[in-house]
């Protein structure tokens, strides 16, 4: 089961500018690549991503198969409220990866 | 029962014939790389049918030369501000190099910088493109040359 992995810094000031770095290791069977056996490995990718901070979205992504494995993606957003990050993944088996976070904005 | 070729055409005419068959007969089966034309009808679709203008304030950070197209890391940024009304709305990324030329379709809200980092696959040296959609709906492009050394589509 892959693990998402997120960084950030959890206490800010209002108003400033936060980087937030996530990951998650998968393979992203990009659909075009063939096993030994000459045969098409099937697509299977992480497709989206969603990040909310207390239910309001800040930042999601729709990613394709030219994606690179264990796919990583870095965003930024402005501190305004302390609350939740939610972090949210999903796969194309309709696995849902999700992971939550405190920030404590001063 | 064949025709045999005219005086004209010399023996050396024909071994370039044949081996151009030969090459299309390989390439035939399966496109390996999307067209101008495909990218250009998908950023259409994307853009939801602005015509994206050529704009520097797009910015595709890239290496120059990517030895492994498999992982290759890109930042696309865009110098423009980040408030309700006035904002980056989606930066796509479209490789038109690639069998199947859609990267990633990033959607942003009025926080933060419109900036973005990830990683993608690509197949062969290329230009990458990124379009920008504005919160009123105008669509700004930027583009970027990178040279891939393997190429990376798992073939």
């Amino acid at each position: 089961m892959p693990t998402p992995k997120v960084k950030f810094n959890e206490t800010a000031a209002k108003g400033d500018i936060l980087e937030v770095k996530t990951m998650i290791d998968h393979d992203m069977e990009s659909g075009q690549r063939k096993d030994a056996a000459g045969k098409v490995v099937p697509r299977k990718i992480i497709n989206a991503f969603a990040c909310t901070l207390n239910g309001k979205m800040l930042f999601s992504a729709e990613l394709a198969p030219a994606i690179s494995a264990n796919p990583a993606l870095n965003f930024f957003f402005t501190a305004t409220e302390s609350g939740t990050l939610e972090f949210k993944w999903t796969d194309d088996d309709g696995s849902v990866y999700g992971l939550s976070r405190p920030l404590t904005v001063t | 029962m064949s025709t045999s070729p005219s005086a004209s055409i010399g023996r050396r005419t024909v071994v370039l014939g044949l081996s151009a068959g030969a090459c299309a007969l390989v390439l035939a089966p399966k496109a390996a790389e999307a067209t101008r034309a495909e990218a250009d009808e998908l950023i259409a679709k994307l853009a939801g049918g602005a015509k994206p203008q050529m704009d520097a304030r797009v910015k595709i950070k890239l290496p120059e030369i990517a030895e492994n197209g498999n992982t290759v890391p890109f930042t696309v940024s865009v110098d423009h501000p980040m408030v309700a009304g006035n904002s980056v709305t989606a930066i796509h990324v479209v490789a038109e190099g690639n069998p199947a030329p859609q990267v990633a379709s990033f959607h942003f809200t009025p926080t933060g910088k419109a900036e973005v980092y990830a990683r993608m696959r690509l197949a062969k040296t290329q230009e990458v493109r990124a379009i920008a959609v504005l919160s009123d709906g105008t669509a700004l492009e930027g583009r970027k040359e990178v040279k891939v050394t393997v190429g990376g589509c798992g073939g």
